[in-house]
This record gives C-alpha cells, structure tokens and sequence, in this order.
C-alpha cells in the first residue's frame, strides 16, 4: 500500500468531518492522519486526508467522498507537486546538564524551544513527516515525556489555486 | 451542479395521479411569506414538495406536526402500527409510483425503528424522504427522553441526512430532501427537526432555487463511450446485456426494449431488475446468479461482452468475482460513477441516466450496423437455446405429498396476471417468485434485494396500494417474514387497503432451513416455527388474519390452490391472507452456493450443466 494525501474541499456545515471521516472507515479505509480548517473563504473548510490505500480503491474512496452532498471537491496532492507538512510538539526531561545536547539537536532539525521549566523543554518543529521522524529518532536518547503531532497539511506548487473554482461553485 | 431552479414540485417528480387535490405549486404560493409556526411549516412544506401520501406515527417529539398534519387536505397520512412498516410502506408506494415514498416518525424508538426500511431503501436506490421529531433543540446532547442521534445513526444508511433546529429552514431542508432523493441515483433522505422548531413561530418560505454546489446529479454519458459500446456490441459474438434495477429506475425499460431489439444480443435481468424487459420477450434469459436460471448464469459465463445497464456486479450475481464472466469485455453503465470498477474491472465505462444512455446507445449502434452490418449470432444463440431446452426452469414435488410452493406461486403469477403487482419478504418465497412468476411490465415486482430484509412484503404492499389503488396487489410471503410485519394488516383493513397475501407456508424459515440441508448435515438449528403440516399451527394464520379485519384463508393442497386464488381474487372490500401451507422440503434450485465460481451451478441438487457440451470454441 502506498500513502496518498487528499485535498478535500467540503461546505462549512455541521457534522461535515464525522461524514468524511466515518466514510473512510465504513468503506474500509486506513486514515494515516486527518487536519481540518477554514480556507480563505470562511464558507469552505478544507480536509487533508492522508490515507494507506492503493491505487484503484482511491479511486473508489474518492468517487465514494464525491457523492457526499458537502465535498465539494478532492485534490490528490502529490509529494513532489506539493508542500507538505506537519506540526510536533515535544516535552523532553532537561536539567542542566542534558540541556546543552538537547539544544544542539533542537538547532540541527531548526526546531524551537517554545517553553522552558528547571527540568524540561518543550520543542516545536515543522516539517514533512520524514524530518519530524528523524528528530524524535535524535530526541530518543533523551527521556521524551510526551508528543504530540497535528495531522498533515498539505498545499499545491505553483499559482494555481484549487479553492477558486470550488468557491464559484458556492458563491455563484 | 451549481445550482439548480426552482424545486417547482412538477420538476420534482412526476405528477401526482388526476385528482382533486391541490397543485403543490399553488399550496407552496399560497402560504409564501405566512406567519406560522414550525409544525405548520413541515406540513406545508410536504405539501408544497408534492407529497399527497405519507406513512406515520406519531409519539412526543413529532407531536407539534401532527396537528396541522389533521387539517391538511393534501396529505393523506396512514397511521401504521410500527414504524418499520412506515418506512417499507414508503418504499412500496415509491418502487410503484416513481415518486419519493414518505414516512414519518417520532424521536429516539421511533426513528430508530426506521433504521432498517432507510438502510434497504439505500441499498435498492429506492427514492425517501423520512421525517423524524427531535428532542427540543436545548435538550439535544443531554441523553434527554426519547433522544437518539438518528442523523448519526443514519449517516452511513443514508443518501444524505440534516437536523434543523432553526423553524426558518424547515422549508430548504424539505426542498433539498426531496430534490436529493430523487435526482441521481435515487435513495433515502432523512430530516431530522428539533421539538422547539417546531413549535417557534416562522415564516413560511418555500425556496425559489436550491443551491446545493457538492451535489452531482449524474454526467450525460460520453459519446466517445457510447461510441465504443456500440462498435463492442456490433462486432461481439456472444453478447449479454446485464440488467439492472437501474433501468426500473430510471424509467427506461423501452429504452432497453430498442437496445434488445436492435442488438439481438443475449439479455438477464437481476433479482432487481425483473419485468424491466418482458419475461416473453425471445431474447429474455431470466434471472442471473445464485438462483437465476443456468442459462442466464451460462451466457454470462460464456460471453465475450458484458454490458451491464444498472446494475452493481453484486456477489449474489457475480459468485466468486475472480471466476465471474472470464472471456468478457465489459461494458458498464451507471447514473453513479462510483459503481464503475467498484467490484469488476471496466472496460467501457459510461456514467449516465439509462434514459439517455439508450438514447445514445441505439442511434450508435444503428450506425455501427449501417456500416459494418449486423453480427451474427447465429451460434450464440443455438447455444443458449440448447441451455434453454436442456436447463429450463422447473420443479419436482417433494416426497411428502405436501403442496409444492413453487406450484403455489407459478399458479398466483398465471391467474392474477402481469398487471398485477407482486411484493415479497426475503427467503426461499422470495426466489420462487422472481423465477416462477413472469413479469411483464416495470415495477410489477417489488422486493428486498440488496438488505434482504425480512418482513418487507406486507408493509410493501400497502404502500404499492396506496400508491396505485386500482392495481390488485399480492405480497407473496413466508411464514417467517410474515410474524415479523403482519400487524400493518390492522393499517390495511382500517383504512381500506385492500392488499392479498399469500404466506407460502412451509413451518421453516426455509432458506435458512435449505442451507443447513445442504452445509450443515440437516441439523436443523433454530429454523422450525411450528406453523405447518403435523404442527399446533402457532399462530394459526387463517385465525389471526381473521383478528385483524382480514378474510383468511387456508389451502393445503395442490388440488385447491387454483380455486383458492380465485376466490381470494374475488374479494376486493377487504385485505386477504390466504395460508398456502407447504411442503417444508422443496428448495430452490438452480443454486450457485456462495463463495463459489458460477461455473459450478447445480441444475438440482447434485446435478451441474455439462458446460461444454456442443459449444465450438
């Protein structure tokens, strides 16, 4: 199985996410991770989905998500067409003499510190998965108290805009 | 779609039968800008939506509608005895009519006793709007009285769902509801409204446009498809067009006529989509799959082109998927994009209403022949003939000496005659009438496919009778499905809805029974219901028919079944149930058991077609 992100453009209705969400369980459907939120029109909210699936039942999950009467579009985003990422949060255990080597790390990934308390940090970094795998991988020798990640968000290169049309649609 | 006009009711729906009551369109114009309060608004939006029969009952939540639901002269309501019947009585009268089917109930039980007729409506694409009562908007969340998440519950049942909370959206929500069932491929809308809505005062607004820009109301098919399609069909040697209940549907049977006609080619029709091409028409094959005739199972096994035309690739049709039409080019067309390629690889795909699609499709194919000339299926259709002759549809009676139900209902289908309408519950009774009954006209038979749900016949009945009065209706039954909705009798007796039973009682829930004959070394677990032959006859059917305003009648062998029916067909001021007690033994065959390859059909039990006997490949 391969790993694909979906741009799902829905009206900003009540009960909109359950109905996305519940379609991809009901139809069998591993969600990897799931972000909601507003779009520069405030009637349109957009849901990145990153979803296991091969190919053809994609296709099937997609043409499913279209027959919901709020999706008002989707958007495969490809990896390299696209700007991908994600959000983490780490609380690591830091006294004096662990601070420095935590530091260091939070520098290399240029993650930030966003707090500070005698025996702790909490990190905040940005970026694909991959990066943000690759800090928790460095954070490991440390004593790691609690993470927390948002889900993918995800955007096309280039100028193109793939909530105009969806807001003609609405708007018109 | 990004809009769409005004939801004029005509536009809606087909009009309502000649009869003196109100244009929709005056109902909705008249009341346009009224002060009122939400229950009254319900009800005027169902009027203005077109409704003229709705199925009910009321209970706390819903109450408010109910008042000025009495002074509609509109709206005819038929107060059911359970809600489930509500919701199948709905499906009839939409399966017969073509129009959306309505029922209504309370909150929490009410709605939720609705479940399963949505569920089967979603699953046969069948047109529904379910009204539903909510606990007052403040007390939604609180585990109040009688509260259930019916939109929730309902989400993944339905084609869409909404709750309205605010009384000034009564009339958008009821618009939209309608307008979604019933364009595209039809299906179940429920609208959920809170208590205080209901009773806040509004204004009564009836919306001149619908906007709702994430709804698809289906593409027009593509001519390059259509184009394809034709040079298949043109040039294929053994063709099969697949029929599905979309074309009952879509309305499009002599669309289908002109295709079969003109392509000559091999035709099916699925458990659905019976009576959308007469079962006398010469190139009619019968019924596909589990229990469809071998040479309809035969010709889709051996063709080289599948054209199927409403239809889903269902695994009660396919069998094994993997072994289902090997040596087939497929060609697929459907009004949803998504049952393309869902189960079956396509090769032709073509996403359109069946209408347009045979309006496409004929005029190509007349070209394709103009060119090319007409194909010859001269050996194709020896072969079927001789599936046809060696594999026709039968019976043997069973070695009790009892009736045989298949005799039972074969008679039923030749003395009420192809317009009547035939409904049926789920089971054994169920298939005998798809095979033993010849169907003649769309929409003559109605029942449960893809839920298979029990207790669907007699509630369907009534609404097919409500729906077109002047009809004789027989919901043909088991003596299983019929304990579990025989109560909307009471409906059909008070408000005189003269519908005709026959419970082909066989003391079993016998297709349960039929498969642990076959798979479970006939150990009988749970399947005897002591209504038959050698029984104390709990319940005795005649008698409890009797009870609730009906004539019973019981027949108990085959020299009788003829009179019987007859005189059950004299009755016309009453609902009749007569009590077809059967043999329990007799099973329905051919069968192609599931999870298997359709190549191994058995003729009987214990005997395969020689598949290969005569064929030139």
């Amino acid at each position: 199985m391969t790993q694909h992100t979906l741009s799902v453009l829905v009206e900003n209705k009540p009960g909109v996410l359950a109905r996305v969400a519940g379609l991809f369980s009901r139809r069998a459907f591993n969600i990897h991770s799931l972000a909601v939120g507003q779009t520069e029109h405030p009637e349109i909210s957009r849901i990145t989905v990153v979803v296991d699936v091969d190919e053809l039942p994609l296709e099937q999950v997609t043409k499913q998500l279209n027959k919901l009467v709020h999706v008002l579009k989707i958007v495969e985003l490809e990896r390299e067409k696209s700007v991908q990422r994600d959000l983490l949060l780490v609380k690591v255990r830091a006294d004096a003499r662990q601070r420095a080597d935590i530091l260091q790390i939070v520098d290399l990934f240029r993650a930030h510190v966003v707090d500070v308390a005698t025996d702790s940090l909490v990190i905040e970094a940005v970026g694909a998965p991959e990066k943000l795998e690759a800090l928790l991988a460095a954070l490991q020798a440390h004593d790691v108290r609690e993470i927390v990640q948002s889900g993918t968000v995800a955007i096309g290169r280039g100028s193109r805009s793939i909530t105009e049309r969806a807001f003609e649609r609405v708007s018109a | 779609m990004a809009q769409v006009k005004a939801p004029k009711p005509s536009a809606l729906m087909s009009p309502a039968p000649a009869s003196a009551r109100t244009q929709p369109s005056a109902a909705a114009t008249r009341h346009a800008g009224e002060t009122m309060t939400g229950a009254q608004s319900l009800i005027r939006s169902l009027e203005a939506a077109g409704a003229t029969d709705v199925f009910g009952l009321p209970g706390g939540a819903i109450l408010p509608a109910y008042d000025p639901l009495m002074d509609s002269t509109q709206l005819r309501h038929i107060l059911v005895r359970h809600e489930q019947g509500a919701g199948h009585a709905a499906q009839g009268y939409a399966h017969a009519t073509g129009k959306p089917g309505v029922c209504i109930a309370t909150s929490g039980p009410g709605a939720t006793n609705l479940v399963t007729p949505i569920a089967d409506a979603n699953m046969d694409s069948i047109p529904m709007v379910a009204i539903t009562g909510q606990v007052a908007a403040g007390a939604i969340g609180t585990d109040a009285f009688q509260e259930a998440d019916i939109v929730g519950i309902t989400q993944p049942i339905t084609k869409h769902n909404m709750l309205v909370t605010d009384p000034a959206d009564i009339p958008r929500a009821v618009a939209e509801a309608f307008y979604i069932a019933t364009h595209g491929r039809p299906g179940p809308v429920l609208v959920d409204v809170a208590k205080s809505a209901m009773q806040t005062q509004t204004t009564f607004r009836w919306p001149d446009r619908i906007e709702l820009p994430g709804f698809n109301s289906g593409a027009r098919p593509h001519a390059k498809t259509i184009q394809e399609a034709a040079r298949l069909l043109a040039t294929s040697r053994r063709p099969v067009l697949y029929v599905g209940g979309g074309v009952i549907r879509s309305g499009a049977s002599a669309g289908l006529r002109r295709l079969v006609d003109l392509s000559g080619a091999a035709v099916v029709t699925t458990l659905m989509a019976r009576g959308a091409l007469p079962d006398s028409h010469p190139q009619h094959l019968g019924m596909p799959g589990m229990h469809g005739t071998v040479p309809a199972v035969a010709s889709l096994q051996k063709a080289d082109l599948v054209v199927a035309l409403g239809a889903r690739f269902d695994d009660r049709v396919t069998g094994k998927l993997s072994s289902f039409a090997p040596h087939a080019t497929i060609v697929h067309a459907d009004i949803d994009p998504a049952e393309i390629g869902k189960n079956r690889a396509v090769d032709v795909p073509i996403v359109g209403d069946l209408k347009d699609v045979f309006d496409a499709l004929v005029p190509a194919l007349q070209e394709e022949h103009a060119r090319h000339g007409r194909p010859d299926l001269e050996a194709w259709w020896a072969q079927l003939d001789d599936w046809r002759t060696t594999y026709g549809l039968g019976f043997t009676p069973t070695d009790d000496g009892h009736s045989s139900p298949q005799h039972v209902i074969q008679r039923l289908g030749e003395i009420a005659g192809p317009e009547t309408t035939f409904t049926a519950g789920v089971g054994q009774h169920q298939m005998w009438a798809s095979q033993f009954i010849k169907y003649e006209r769309p929409n003559s038979w109605i029942n449960s496919g893809g839920l298979g749900t029990m207790g669907f016949s007699v509630p369907a009945a009534m609404g097919a009778k409500v729906g077109e009065p002047d009809r004789t209706v027989w919901a043909i039954d088991g003596d299983g499905c019929f304990q579990m909705t025989n109560q909307e009798l009471v409906t059909c007796a008070i408000n005189e809805i003269p519908i005709k039973v026959a419970i082909i009682n066989n003391s079993s829930l016998g297709m349960v029974r039929q498969w642990q004959t076959l798979f479970y070394n006939e150990r009988y677990s749970n399947t005897d219901l002591h209504t038959g032959h050698g029984t104390r006859r709990i319940p005795d059917f005649v008698k409890l028919s009797e009870s609730m305003g009906c004539v019973g009648l019981r027949c108990e062998t085959d020299a009788d079944v003829d009179a019987t029916i007859k005189r059950a067909m004299e009755i016309d001021d009453q609902p009749v149930v007569v009590d077809f007690t059967v043999s329990r033994d007799a099973m329905v065959w051919p069968m192609v058991a599931a999870g298997t390859s359709n190549d191994e059909i058995q003729y009987a039990r214990g005997i395969a077609p020689e598949w290969d006997r005569g064929e030139e490949e």
